[in-house]
């Protein structure tokens, strides 16, 4: 896309003076850090305190729950579209691309409804002014995605073409009906002080039916214009309009609607109409005459109104590609050097002019929001239409706009949910993009930590996965809540981390003598084996719970290869030869000999290997003394044991 | 369109720097009156200080947070000629009622014989690590091998620039193809200091930094100095506060084969310059997807600047205060809508008549 043109938006940050102070500032990912500063330094001045910091976010995050609905729907639609992408084939590939945009269309119109009824409804002048203004910038969207669907999506040629164009113009003129019932339901319809007006407007928009109906009704009043009504009204019901399943050409409607126009041409030189300024004004406007029309300007509103009205009535079977000529006269004659286009008569002509880079580009400077254009040139894009024009960065378009709207909506606490999609679908830089914000969404809640976690894993984004689990589960370890912090570094697979969270475990029971969240610890699974700290960890509390249910012969084993095949850390060891000692004090003989000697060359090698470290202090004498004594018991119960056991083996009982 | 909200900052003297935490929930400011002051960000959406301590015994010049895979760790650098680590203790509950928290100091950081300038965090991937430049033209990186104890940190690595230090940048980009890179800008102002931006990079083989590159083109002082987060992009690029704001393109030659494991050769290129802020750049900064600069100069403004993608940079936002004072509440954005057009006469343009047109 060629460069957003247009200058930079100047924000004013109150309580700042840029003139006599500079500014520093830090991003944060939704928002910006600003205060005032200064950084000459060396300044002897004397420089009072910064008042204020100020946070900058771009007003994305003022989203009203209305809106809201509109993100939501939309992004319901674009992941359709981006689905259906592979069946979309041959003929019924334009309809469904036309039905996208229709429904596109019908939910920009159900929340300019909702927001309509809202600003009515709004307590104070200035959310009605505020909320009003959405529903015309929502408007002004609507119609340039209608027009767009007509010329671009649904290709219309000529003859249909008008026939879009005139449905384009009635939805967007809502007064008609309103009117059309006040004048109706009037006693006197032809009497009304609007009737007149009634009818220029709908014989304006093409409505001729409606308008034959009216004129009956002035007939039905006043008997002396009832000769003229009945004309005009039989001009109007014979007028040629191309009917969907007409079978017939271009061209014979074409010299239908010629002879046609003659008849009218010849009414008006008979002055059949010259004692009725309004029949005959109106005739003037079925013929198509531009000085006629222009009197009307009021009524038409504004130049695509005329433009169409004009086409209806002089050029039916125009063609697209004819379109930008009568367009462009149209909004000089419209204006008629009063005042000049404004940006949304720039993005309609250059629909008309069929330059849809162009349209992209100026909607994307009128607006400042991404959510237009990164949907229409979505869609566009699906209808292989920016290929087409022959730019090297056509496809790029799409995704530039898309990646710039989903990082908008990652500023948003629950909209950024929608982004993940969008990112989805930017081949190139979507997946990176995701990873660089996601990382970034705060893990307030166990609840958007999950779910963080599951877009991640979906993604194979095992990075952000292990760095989220990381981050939650350090968070965990310094909040002393060890079971949380072991579930998250599982989760991790941070074999590392699991190990230090283990060691923790193990020091708080060493000095509390329990264990807290034995739930997890019981439930670990296979997850056990992430490193060896956590399998000893397990596998000691396993030893607990086939104590405390008094199976000491597999506790007994259990012990001892926890010992022997290296698991327990050493410094763990005297903490389970003390663990044996209730076991090996039992009435009953538990351990064999052969796993009697075991525990006894593990006591040695204990023993054994411990450093006599310098100057022993007193506090390490006490514990040397304790030390002592608990090896004096261990070689004692084990000793009576060993004999027990070696009784027991030799008699004729057996083992 | 951007809204703007204001917190009181209560600090006693200037601010030096403001620094957002990861997930933008968290902030430390720091200042001359020598303390630093975190804020936390309430699920409502006010801003409210939590800590606020004295750090140093001079002004402290920057606060920058660590990656929060480590914790709630904070760095800050100071006149006072060191650099110090904290960390946050999680408080007794009467303070978590009242909303506050402590913060220790886990190591000062006493090697600088000059005013610490900058510190800054290494990316995650390199542990926990971080690097302070000084007016004395050294760059220490230091590193807490143990990231349960944060008391222990050993200085790894000292890189001498000869010129006084002003500012330094890590290279985000945790590709395996990029060895660890760090620049360092300076300000000196003496003439014959030639190599204001210098790039180091780490060397596997001699484990050692070692100079990249230096941009020549720089003789200015430089300021600040930042890379930009990485989208997979094999080049670098780099954003430099100095005269004015200048935006390079760093970009690997492909080492021979036969080479000696060398620092890497750059293709340099500049790609933007732009010198809006009438005369000294003291701030770069880029967004968390690297696609927008800010920078801060001489005019008191902040100028957001962005690339299409045919690569031209272009100014899309000034943030600037006409001294106006602040409205009302302080903690209350305007509201604006979100919709909204940057011309409002695209909603006139609308409903209007011809009557309705203004001028021309």
């Amino acid at each position: 896309m060629e460069e957003l043109d247009g200058e930079p938006t100047v924000t004013l940050i109150p309580g700042v003076n840029s003139k006599n102070k500079q500014m520093c500032f830090d991003w944060g990912p939704g928002e910006m850090l600003v205060c005032e500063t200064s950084f000459k330094k060396g300044k002897s001045e004397l420089v009072p305190g910064c008042p204020f910091i100020h946070i900058i976010r771009k007003d994305v995050d003022v989203y009203s729950q209305i809106l809201r609905k509109l993100f939501n729907e939309s992004h319901g639609i674009f992941v359709g579209l981006q689905r259906i992408e592979e069946e979309l084939t041959g003929k019924s590939r334009k309809a469904q691309l036309v039905r996208v945009s229709k429904n596109y269309r019908s939910v920009i119109r159900a929340c300019m409804e909702e927001m309509h009824q809202a600003a009515i409804a709004a307590k104070d002048a200035s959310s009605s002014r505020q909320l009003s203004s959405q529903v015309s910038i929502l408007s002004a969207m609507e119609l340039i995605w209608n027009l767009c669907e007509i010329l671009f999506i649904e290709v219309a040629p000529a003859g249909p073409l008008l026939l879009h164009l005139l449905d384009w113009v009635r939805l967007h003129i809502c007064e008609v009906d309103s009117l059309l019932a006040d004048v109706l339901g009037s006693e006197n319809p032809s009497k009304h002080e609007s009737f007149w007006k009634l009818v220029t407007i709908l014989v304006l928009q093409g409505r001729l039916d409606e308008a034959r109906q009216m004129l009956s009704k002035e007939a039905d009043a006043n008997p002396t214009s009832a000769g003229m009504c009945r004309i005009l009204g039989d001009l109007m019901r014979t007028m040629p309009v191309l009917s969907p399943g007409n079978t017939q050409t271009l061209t014979e409607l074409e010299l239908k609607w010629q002879h046609w126009h003659e008849e009218c041409e010849r009414h008006l030189q008979d002055s059949t109409f010259a004692s009725s300024p309004h029949l005959e004004s109106l005739c003037k406007i079925m013929l198509g005459d531009e000085a006629a029309l222009l009197e009307q300007k009021e009524h038409l509103n504004n130049w695509y109104h005329f433009l169409v009205t004009r086409l209806l009535y002089s050029h039916p079977t125009v063609k697209p590609t004819d379109l930008h000529f009568y367009a462009q006269s149209s909004l000089d004659l419209f204006l008629g050097g009063e005042s000049s286009p404004e940006p949304l008569d720039n993005i309609l002509m250059a629909a008309f002019e069929f330059d849809i880079h162009q349209v992209i580009k100026e909607c994307s400077i009128a607006l400042s929001n991404w959510w237009f254009v990164a949907h229409l040139t979505d869609l566009l894009d699906h209808c292989k239409l920016l290929q087409s024009h022959n730019l090297y960065f056509g496809s790029n378009m799409r995704e530039f706009l898309l990646l710039e709207y989903a990082s908008g909506l990652f500023a948003h606490h629950s909209l950024w949910q929608l982004g993940v999609d969008y990112f989805d679908y930017c081949p190139e830089l979507g997946r990176v993009s995701l990873e660089l914000h996601i990382e970034r969404i705060p893990l307030s809640t166990e609840w958007k930590a999950l779910k963080v976690l599951r877009i991640c894993e979906q993604r194979q984004m095992t990075e952000q996965v292990r760095s989220v689990c990381k981050i939650l589960a350090m968070k965990a370890v310094r909040n002393n809540r060890l079971g949380s912090a072991l579930s998250w570094s599982i989760r991790a697979k941070d074999a590392a981390f699991a190990t230090l969270v283990s060691d923790r475990f193990l020091r708080d029971y060493c000095e509390h003598g329990c264990f807290s969240d034995l739930d997890l610890i019981d439930n670990l699974g296979p997850a056990m084996m992430l490193s060896d700290r956590l399998t000893f960890l397990g596998k000691y509390r396993e030893f607990h719970r086939l104590y405390g249910e008094k199976r000491f012969v597999d506790a007994s084993f259990l012990l001892l290869s926890l010992m022997t095949s290296q698991i327990a850390p050493r410094s763990f060891w005297m903490t389970l030869l003390t663990d044996a000692l209730p076991l090996l004090e039992q009435k009953q003989v538990i351990f064999s000999a052969e796993q009697t000697y075991e525990l006894m060359r593990c006591l040695e090698d204990l023993t054994s290997g411990r450093p006599l470290c310098g100057e022993p202090d007193t506090q390490q004498l006490q514990d040397d003394d304790i030390e002592a004594t608990k090896v004096e018991m261990l070689r004692l119960a084990l000793a009576r044991n060993l004999a027990r056991a070696i009784i027991k083996e030799g008699s004729l009982e057996g083992s | 369109m951007f809204v703007a909200r204001s917190i009181a900052a209560d600090h006693k003297d200037l601010i030096h720097d403001v620094s957002f935490d990861f997930h933008g929930r968290r902030m430390a400011t720091c200042s001359s009156d020598q303390s630093v002051k975190v804020w936390d960000k309430s699920e409502s959406g006010d801003w409210h200080c939590t800590a606020s301590w004295k750090t140093h015994s001079g002004s402290v010049w920057r606060v920058t947070w660590a990656h929060p895979e480590f914790g709630q760790v904070l760095a800050s650098c100071s006149f006072d000629r060191t650099a110090a680590v904290w960390e946050e203790i999680v408080g007794e509950s009467n303070d978590k009622l009242r909303g506050q928290s402590h913060w220790v100091k886990r190591t000062t950081l006493v090697d600088s014989r000059t005013s610490v300038t900058d510190v800054k965090f290494a990316p995650k991937h390199m542990g926990l690590m971080l690097a302070t430049c000084s007016a004395d033209g050294i760059v220490r990186i230091y590193e807490a091998p143990d990231v349960m104890n944060l008391s222990q940190w050993s200085l790894q690595h000292e890189i001498s620039c000869k010129l006084s230090c002003s500012c330094i940048s890590w290279n985000p980009s945790s590709s395996r193809a990029h060895s660890p890179m760090i620049a360092v800008g300076s300000d000196d102002s003496s003439p014959n200091a030639m190599a204001k931006v210098q790039i180091f990079e780490y060397n596997e083989n001699t484990r050692k930094y070692a100079k990249a590159e230096t941009l020549m083109t720089v003789t200015d002082p430089v300021h600040d100095i930042a890379f930009a987060p990485n989208l997979g992009r094999s080049f670098h690029i780099l954003a430099i506060a100095t005269k004015d704001v200048r935006i390079f393109t760093l970009k690997p030659v492909r080492k021979e084969l036969t080479s000696s494991g060398g620092p890497t050769k750059f293709e340099i290129h500049i790609v933007a310059q732009f010198d809006n802020h009438n005369s000294q750049v003291w701030r770069v900064s880029w967004n968390i997807t690297g696609t927008v600069l800010a920078s801060s100069g001489d005019d008191g403004c902040v100028r957001l600047w962005k690339a299409n993608y045919m690569d031209n940079w272009k100014c899309t936002g000034i943030l600037k205060g006409n001294g106006s004072p602040v409205s009302g509440s302080s903690q209350q954005g305007n509201s604006n809508p979100s919709l909204g057009s940057n011309t409002p006469n695209l909603q006139h343009s609308l409903n209007g008549s011809s009557a309705g047109r203004k001028h021309s």
